[in-house]
C-alpha cells in the first residue's frame, strides 16, 4: 500500500452507467446525490464515470480505495441492493459491456492490474436493475428507493477507514470531479424535460434490450 | 443465385449462412450475416444495427443551449465529439459567431481526441487482430530489443526491458485472468508476426495503455474535466487568465505550458512509437488484400478542423471537405450540408417507417418512426432472429445516401480525398508509408489501408495540436482573451423558428446532427453518424452499404473462427460491437467471440 502523498487522491469514489436508460443510470444518481450532500476532503474523489469504458483506466492510478457504484446484474429480484469486496469485484462487474468500445468494467480491473494499478482495496455497491429499455426515462421506483441505502453503505465504508465527509452547504449543487454536473441532466430537470411518449417514442429492439435474468 | 449490386458488387446468398452476432443488453450492436462459398469465401454480406437509437427521443422540447450534454452522454467514446457537432449546429441555427480562441481550442479538443482515439483502436481495439499475444511469451527478449531498435529510436528498448514484459506477460496469463485478451484466436494460422514482433507490439499495447491517460489531460484543462467535460454553445466555457490575477481555475500559463508538454510527447509517441509499429505489423500482412469494399470507389468527408474561426468554407478546413464516386479519383465533388438532394436517408431496408419509402429524406425533414417488422425470408422470431431477410426491412440503422450512392467515411476517406487533391500534409506521408512497404497507392484500397490511414492521421492530428497550441498562446500573448461570445445567449434574441446543422470528422468519420428549433426548443433534432454510414443496410435501389461490400469476396481460414470478418469490420473502428455469438447455421450457439 502506498501513503497518500499531497494531492494525490487516495479513494475514487466511481458512478458508472449511462443515466439516458433509465435504471443503468443509477451509478452517476448516486455520485450526483453524494455529492450534493457532503463536502470530502481533497483526497476523496467523487467522479461520473459514465460509459467510458477503458478510458476509466486513466483514473486508478494511485487510488487505494475504490468504491463504485452501478446498476449491475446479479440475478436477484430487482431493486435488490449487493455490496461486494476486493476479490470478488471484477466478477460481478463481467456481465456489462460499458461503452461503444465495449469494454466491460472488469476489463478496466483487468487492464489497471497489467498495469500494477489496481486499487488495493475494492468495494462495488451495486443494484439489480428493473427497467433498461425505457431510453430517456429515469430510474425506476425500486432502484430509485436502493439509493439511500447504497450512500449508506458507502458512509459506513469511509468511516471505517477514517474518512467523514462534512454536510453540504443546504444549496449546494452536485459537484462531480471538482465540476458541476450539467443542470440539465440532474435528476429533477432531467426528469421533468422528458418528451411525452406521443412525441418520442421510447422504447428499443425487444430482441437485444430485454434483461437476461 | 448471383445478382450484381447498381454500385458494382456480386452478391450470391446460395452458400451457408454464418451469424456474427453480438449480443448485448444494453448500447448499440452490430450483427453480420454472410454467405460462404464452397470454399469459405464470403459471396453476400449483411449488416444489421440492432439498437434503437432516436436522438429526438430524449431531445425533444428541451434547451438547445442544453443538447451538447445530452448527446455527450449517447456513446461512451466520441463524448466530445458530439459536444462539439451538437454546439455548432445550434450556433448555425442561431446565427452565433464564436471567438478566435475557442476555434483553437474546439480543433485542440478534436485534435486530442483523434489522437487518442486512433492510439487506443490501434493498440487495444484492433492490433489484437494480427497480434497475437500468446505467441509473445516464446519471444527472445534479446532478438526483441535488436527488432525494435532496428525500426525506432524509442528508448525503451532493452533486452531488460522486454524480459520484464514477458514475465508480466506471463504471470498475467498464468494467473488465468486474461481479461482483455480473452477469447482471442491465439494460434490461429492467420497471425503472422514472428514472436518477437508479437512480444514488442504487446510492449506496446501496454505503454500506449499508460500514455493514452496523458493525452486525455488537455481535455481536463480546456474542458474543465474529463470524463464529460464542458462545451458552450457560443465559444468554450474556460476563462483564459496568464496574468494568474483572476478567477479561480481560470487557464493560465502553467495550464498552457502543461499543455505544450503533453503535445510533445504525443508527437513523440505516435511518431517513435505508433507509425513504427504500423509498418512493422503491415509488412508481414501484405498479401492480406482483403476489405477494400467500398473505398476507392465512393468515399465522403465533411471536412473539419476550421483554421480560422466562423469560416465554414472548404479551403479554411484542415482535414478536406468533398466526395469521391464512381471510382473517379480525379473530381473531388463539393459536399453541401445543406442540400435537400445531397445527403438523403433512405428507410425500406430499414426498421422505420416513410409515407413513401422509395424516396429519401434530408437530415432536416427526418422521421425517425419506428417499423419492426421481419422479412417473409426471416428466419426465427422477432426475439430470436436466427437469419434476416435482406430483401426486407433489416437494420435499425437508416441508408444515408449522397447523391444516391452509399459511401464510405472514416480516416481512410478523408485521407483518399486530401491525397488526391495533392494536398502535401496528406500526400507526403502516405507516398512515403507505401514507398517503405514497396506498395501501390491501390494498395489503400483495403483493410489494412483503413489502418494504415488511421495511424498517419494520428500524427497528423498531434501535429495540428501543436499548431492550433502555438496559434492560441500567440492570440492570448496579443491581448485577446476572449473565449467566448453571449451576444445571442437569451432566447428572446433568437428567431422563432431556426434551423442548423453541425458537423464534425469523428475518429470514424463524417458525423451531422441537424436540429429545428421552434419558439426556444428543440423541435426536432437528427443526427447521421459515421457508423450510419458505414454500417447502412442495402437501399431501395440495392446498392450495399460500406461494412457489407468490404466484407464481400474475403476468405475465411475457418468459417467457426471469423478473424478475417473482425479485422475488416475493426479497421472502422465501429462505434458498436462486443460480446459476440457466433451461430450455427441451425441458429445454436456455436461459440461465443468477442468482438474487439
Amino acid at each position: 500500500m502506498t501513503a497518500a502523498s499531497g494531492s494525490q487522491p487516495r479513494v475514487l469514489i466511481l458512478g458508472i452507467g449511462n443515466l439516458l436508460w433509465a435504471d443503468e443510470g443509477f451509478g452517476v444518481r448516486c455520485i450526483e446525490i453524494l455529492s450534493a450532500r457532503h463536502a470530502f476532503e481533497d483526497q476523496v474523489r467523487l467522479l461520473d464515470g459514465g460509459t467510458q469504458g477503458i478510458y476509466l483506466v486513466n483514473l486508478l492510478e494511485g487510488v487505494e480505495h475504490l468504491i463504485i457504484f452501478d446498476a449491475v446484474d446479479y440475478g436477484l429480484p430487482p431493486g435488490t441492493l449487493k455490496v461486494v469486496r476486493d476479490n470478488e469485484v471484477p466478477r460481478f462487474l463481467g456481465a456489462k459491456k460499458m461503452s461503444l468500445h465495449q469494454v466491460g468494467f472488469q476489463d478496466v480491473l483487468a487492464m489497471a492490474e497489467l498495469l500494477g494499478q489496481l486499487p488495493p482495496k475494492m468495494i462495488l455497491i451495486g443494484v439489480q436493475p428493473e427497467q433498461l429499455e425505457d431510453y430517456g426515462g429515469s430510474l425506476s421506483d425500486s432502484v430509485k428507493a436502493m439509493i439511500e441505502p447504497a450512500l449508506t453503505e458507502a458512509l459506513i465504508y469511509l468511516d471505517a477507514h477514517g474518512i467523514r465527509p462534512v454536510a453540504a452547504a443546504a444549496d449546494a449543487e452536485p459537484l462531480v470531479d471538482g465540476a458541476h454536473l450539467h443542470p440539465a441532466l440532474a435528476l429533477t430537470d432531467y426528469e421533468s424535460g422528458r418528451p411525452s411518449p406521443t412525441q418520442a417514442w421510447r422504447h428499443g429492439d425487444p430482441r437485444v434490450l430485454q434483461t437476461t435474468s | 443465385m448471383t445478382v450484381t449490386t447498381p454500385n458494382g458488387f456480386s452478391l450470391d446468398n446460395s452458400g451457408q449462412r454464418v451469424v456474427v452476432d453480438p449480443v448485448t443488453r444494453i448500447e448499440g450492436h452490430l450483427r453480420v450475416e454472410v454467405n460462404l462459398d464452397e470454399s469459405n469465401v464470403i459471396r453476400n454480406a449483411v449488416s444489421t444495427g440492432t439498437m434503437w437509437r432516436g436522438l429526438e427521443v430524449i431531445l425533444k422540447g428541451r434547451d438547445p443551449r442544453d443538447a451538447w450534454a445530452f448527446t455527450q452522454r449517447i456513446c461512451g467514446v466520441c463524448t466530445g465529439t458530439h459536444a462539439l457537432t451538437s454546439v455548432r449546429a445550434v450556433e448555425d441555427a442561431l446565427g452565433i459567431d464564436i471567438p478566435e480562441n475557442a476555434n483553437s481550442i474546439r480543433n485542440l479538443m478534436q485534435l486530442t481526441l483523434q489522437a487518442q482515439d486512433h492510439l487506443v483502436h490501434f493498440y487495444h481495439l484492433h492490433a489484437l487482430d494480427w497480434v497475437d499475444v500468446v505467441s509473445a511469451l516464446k519471444a527472445d527478449p534479446k532478438a526483441t530489443s535488436q527488432l525494435a531498435q532496428s525500426i525506432s529510436p524509442w528508448p525503451l528498448s532493452s533486452p531488460g526491458y522486454f524480459r520484464d514484459i514477458k514475465a508480466r506477460l506471463t504471470r498475467f496469463v498464468e494467473s488465468g485472468q486474461l481479461g482483455p485478451f480473452m477469447n482471442g484466436y491465439w494460434g490461429s494460422p492467420a497471425y503472422k508476426l514472428p514472436p518477437e514482433a508479437n512480444l514488442m507490439a504487446v510492449a506496446h499495447y501496454l505503454e500506449a495503455l499508460d500514455f493514452q491517460k496523458e493525452i486525455v489531460k488537455i481535455h481536463t484543462v480546456y474542458g474543465g474535466k474529463n470524463p464529460h467535460p464542458n462545451w458552450l454553445v457560443g465559444g468554450m466555457p474556460c476563462a483564459i487568465n496568464v496574468d494568474d490575477t483572476g478567477a479561480v481555475g481560470a487557464i493560465n500559463m502553467e495550464r498552457l505550458n502543461l499543455v505544450s508538454s503533453i503535445i510533445d510527447r504525443t508527437i513523440e509517441f505516435i511518431d517513435q512509437v505508433y507509425l513504427p509499429d504500423l509498418q512493422a505489423i503491415a509488412s508481414f500482412y501484405k498479401d492480406w488484400t482483403y476489405g477494400g469494399g467500398l473505398s476507392g470507389q465512393s468515399m465522403l468527408s465533411y471536412g473539419d478542423i476550421p483554421d480560422h474561426a466562423n469560416d465554414d468554407s472548404e479551403a479554411n478546413l484542415l482535414l478536406p471537405r468533398g466526395a469521391i464516386i464512381g471510382g473517379d479519383l480525379n473530381t473531388i465533388h463539393p459536399v453541401d450540408l445543406r442540400d435537400p438532394e445531397q445527403i438523403q436517408e433512405f428507410v425500406d431496408h430499414s426498421w422505420f417507417h416513410y409515407a413513401d419509402e422509395t424516396q429519401g429524406l434530408h437530415p432536416w425533414d427526418g422521421v425517425t418512426e419506428p417499423n419492426f417488422q421481419l422479412g417473409p425470408n426471416a428466419k426465427g422470431s422477432k426475439t430470436h432472429i436466427q437469419a434476416v431477410d435482406e430483401n426486407a426491412k433489416y437494420s435499425w440503422i437508416k441508408a444515408p445516401r449522397w447523391r444516391g450512392h452509399a459511401m464510405e467515411v472514416g480516416p481512410l476517406s478523408r485521407w483518399v480525398i486530401g491525397y488526391v487533391q495533392g494536398r502535401p500534409d496528406f500526400k507526403e506521408p502516405v507516398d512515403k508509408l507505401l514507398t517503405d512497404l514497396g506498395l501501390p497507392v491501390t494498395a489503400l484500397f483495403s483493410t489494412l489501408g483503413r489502418t494504415a490511414a488511421r495511424g498517419l492521421e494520428a500524427s497528423w492530428a498531434a501535429h495540428k495540436m501543436r499548431y492550433f497550441q502555438d496559434k492560441l498562446v500567440a492570440n492570448i500573448k496579443a491581448g485577446d482573451t476572449a473565449t467566448a461570445n453571449t451576444d445571442h445567449w437569451e432566447p428572446r434574441t433568437w428567431p422563432k423558428q431556426a434551423k442548423g446543422v453541425g458537423t464534425t470528422e469523428a475518429p470514424r468519420g463524417a458525423l451531422g446532427h441537424w436540429v429545428s428549433i421552434d419558439n426556444g426548443k428543440i423541435d426536432n433534432y437528427q443526427a447521421v453518424v459515421p457508423t450510419t454510414w458505414n454500417g447502412s443496410p442495402r437501399d431501395p435501389a440495392g446498392n450495399i452499404g460500406a461494412y457489407e461490400a468490404a466484407l464481400l469476396n474475403t476468405p475465411l481460414a475457418k468459417a467457426e473462427e471469423p478473424l478475417e470478418i473482425l479485422r475488416t469490420l475493426h479497421s472502422f473502428d465501429p462505434c458498436l460491437a462486443c460480446s459476440t455469438h457466433l451461430m450455427s447455421p441451425d441458429g445454436s450457439p456455436l461459440t461465443e467471440i468477442r468482438v474487439r
